[in-house]
């Protein structure tokens, strides 16, 4: 089947990133020659295991952790899966658990279907946002209680980038002896972490949010903390994840991570110029369109920009026409009827929630890209618009 | 990403008949914003022929292409002729539709017959049944019409083509005796007693805000105090005290022995009260 990128303008770097060819690099020796099994006795898989050791500094180094902090998955998924499940079985007569209303699904289905998963009934604690997507820490100060087990708040947000202090948060978790989790899955790469300097318990990382491939991911798991494996099976990862390691993919996401050391500051320079650039741009040459999330609180890369009385869909497949590629909270692109659950919870209003983009950066998006955007964007959505039965010229 | 056809993304890109007919001697509109689509159909009507249809969509691709293709399938035809458009027409018109987008097809029906009853005067019998889907407005009505036009077999199917089912999800088991009953040809059982009727949510809202205003505001200003709506999720109302009743003592009493007996007496007596910020 053909596939290529030629041409493409990729402004959806929240759902999937590009494997930076440095990485792909890095790991072509392990998809080749190098395929010895980490955990032989052999010097042939011996070398591979110093491979898989060398990414786990790389990895632990850009979020401020020891090595052995470190186990592998295969997603964030899983990661978030691991942790959440280890601090309700630490704690087995705890059955409460603190998220927010705008966790990624991967915590958000899990919360929901713990009485499934454990035979407990348990109760959860979903925190509201703010219109501008912020936490009320109030709230959450009142929330923890004694039968509170673990704290599960994600470090940003995936559709409107909004930043979470969550270091203040594990911290307020810490005075009462609770267990925290953060799904950082958007925020490692994008922003400094160093995780010697906090009270978190436990981490999600995902490689192909950061350029490195999909499949892999890591749990950070603070040393002393209680942990109990999610999947039992070899002695691999210390004992703390079964499965042989996904050598090439590991090597991969250490590369990736220390590119993201590199271009950090790259990230919050040039990639927020572009953002900021292609945000104003837009809000400017479009009437009724409004910035969901807070304005300076986010991820440097992210714009989640709402169209009134047009749906996302339609925007989207016109903007694919020109190759470019972002994402939408409305109903028919997610699948379900309803649009997204975080602009819901922010409390936008149907008008604008159906016709929201996500627009997500990168280090490789360019000027001359963003301006082609600015240039096509407005009159896909008026003549959209032309089209609603909503628009009324006259009157907006 | 959905798989059109080469026709509905022809549709979709380049739509027949955008606008309003002037003068229109017949016009439908189905759908809402909330519900992310809607369709406003209008007819011209010369010696009981189509002369002229036009639309607005607001919607997804399919929901376009649909629309379009209904105003260029009924130009020219007999009203009589236009009444028996089925929704299965509208998709086999545009070369199929995915199934979780025979919603649009049927949007496109219902418009069109909302359209015809507006021309000849008439009001259509669907919005008269139960609302089995609160989310989206879906009676009982239109769900055992659409099980039998289009032969549905699973509450999925049904969901993907009335949006039944795709919100909270809670009228599931619903679903399924109408699709039980429906299907072994039995008529779907009336209830014998009048229970009250099932609201939309919005129309639960709205409820809910009218005591707040006529029954309960007005109480609780005498203490100094005063009340928000603040969320309405399913049964869970989430209310916000203000004034001398943030903070008070007593606010969860107020709460649960008050506004909560209030709103049950009034909206449903399955609502329960709890307090946001």
């Amino acid at each position: 089947m053909e596939c290529g990128s030629d041409n493409v303008i990729y402004m959806d770097n929240n759902a999937t990133t590009r494997v930076a060819p440095e990485v792909v690099d890095a790991m072509m020796p392990f998809l080749t020659d190098c395929y010895g099994n980490p955990s032989s006795m052999h010097t042939f898989g011996g070398q591979v295991g110093r491979a898989v050791d060398e990414a786990r500094e790389s990895i632990a180094a850009l979020i401020g952790a020891e090595p052995d902090e470190i186990v592998f998955t295969s997603c964030g998924t899983e990661s978030d899966s691991t942790a959440i499940l280890s601090g309700l079985q630490t704690f087995p007569e705890k059955r409460h658990v603190v998220t927010t209303r705008v966790e990624h699904p991967a915590v958000k289905n899990l919360c929901e279907n713990l009485d499934n998963l454990t035979g407990h009934k348990h109760r959860t604690t979903r925190l509201h946002v703010e219109s501008d997507g912020t936490l009320d820490l109030d709230e959450y100060r009142e929330s923890l209680t004694e039968d509170t087990a673990i704290v599960s708040v994600m470090w940003a947000n995936n559709e409107t980038g909004v930043i979470f202090p969550v270091e203040k948060m594990a911290a307020m978790a810490k005075e009462q002896g609770l267990l925290f989790h953060t799904d950082a899955v958007q925020a490692v790469g994008k922003i400094p972490i160093n995780l010697k300097e906090s009270d978190i318990d436990f981490l999600s990382i995902s490689g192909h949010k950061l350029h490195a491939p999909k499949g892999i991911g890591v749990l950070y798991v603070r040393k002393g903390t209680p942990f109990i494996p999610f999947l039992h099976g070899g002695h691999q990862e210390h004992g703390r994840r079964g499965g042989t390691e996904n050598v090439a993919s590991i090597v991969g996401l250490g590369r990736a991570c220390k590119l993201a050391a590199e271009t950090m500051a790259e990230e919050n320079s040039m990639v927020r110029y572009l953002r900021d650039k292609l945000e104003a741009g837009l809000l400017e040459r479009t009437p009724r369109s409004m910035l969901n999330g807070h304005k300076t609180q986010r991820l440097p890369n992210t714009a989640n920009i709402s169209f009134e009385f047009v749906e996302g869909e339609a925007i989207l497949l016109h903007m694919n026409r020109f190759n470019i590629c972002a994402s939408s909270g409305s109903a028919c692109t997610s699948g379900s009827l309803e649009p997204s659950h975080v602009l819901r919870a922010m409390g936008v209003p149907f008008t604008a929630a159906h016709g929201s983009i996500r627009f997500s950066l990168s280090i490789y998006n360019t000027e001359e890209e963003v301006n082609f955007v600015l240039d096509k964007m407005p009159s896909i959505i008026a003549n959209l618009r032309a089209m609603s039965p909503f628009w009324n010229e006259k009157e907006h | 990403m959905w798989e059109y056809t080469d026709k509905v993304q022809e549709h979709f890109m380049n739509p027949r008949n955008v606008g309003d007919v002037e003068k229109a001697d017949g016009i439908g509109e189905v759908g809402s914003l909330a519900c992310g689509d809607a369709l406003k159909l209008s007819l011209k009507v010369e010696n009981n022929v189509i002369t002229d249809a036009r639309f607005k969509t607001f919607g997804c691709a399919s929901a376009i292409a649909s629309s379009s293709a209904l105003t260029e399938m009924v130009k020219g035809m007999t009203v009589d002729e236009a009444e028996k458009i089925t929704n299965e027409d509208i998709a086999d018109y545009l070369g199929g539709l995915p199934k979780e987008k025979m919603h649009c097809s049927v949007m496109g029906r219902e418009a069109l017959e909302a359209a015809i009853a507006n021309y000849r005067g008439v009001i259509l019998p669907m919005a008269e049944g139960e609302i089995v889907c609160e989310c989206f407005g879906v009676t009982d009505l239109e769900i055992i019409r659409a099980i039998r036009e289009s032969e549905l077999r699973s509450v999925e199917e049904i969901t993907n083509f009335t949006k039944a089912g795709g919100g909270c999800g809670k009228c599931e088991d619903r679903l399924r005796d109408i699709l039980q009953q429906t299907v072994a040809g039995l008529t779907v059982e009336p209830k014998v007693v009048k229970k009250e009727k099932r609201m939309t949510t919005l129309q639960k809202i709205k409820k809910i805000e009218e005591v707040l205003e006529r029954e309960i505001k007005p109480t609780l200003k005498k203490d100094g105090g005063d009340i928000e709506l603040v969320d309405v999720d399913g049964d869970f109302v989430t209310v916000s005290l203000r004034g001398a009743c943030s903070g008070c003592q007593s606010s969860q009493t107020t709460l649960k022995v008050y506004v909560e007996k209030k709103l049950r007496e009034f909206v449903s007596d399955s609502l329960i009260v709890e307090e946001g910020r």
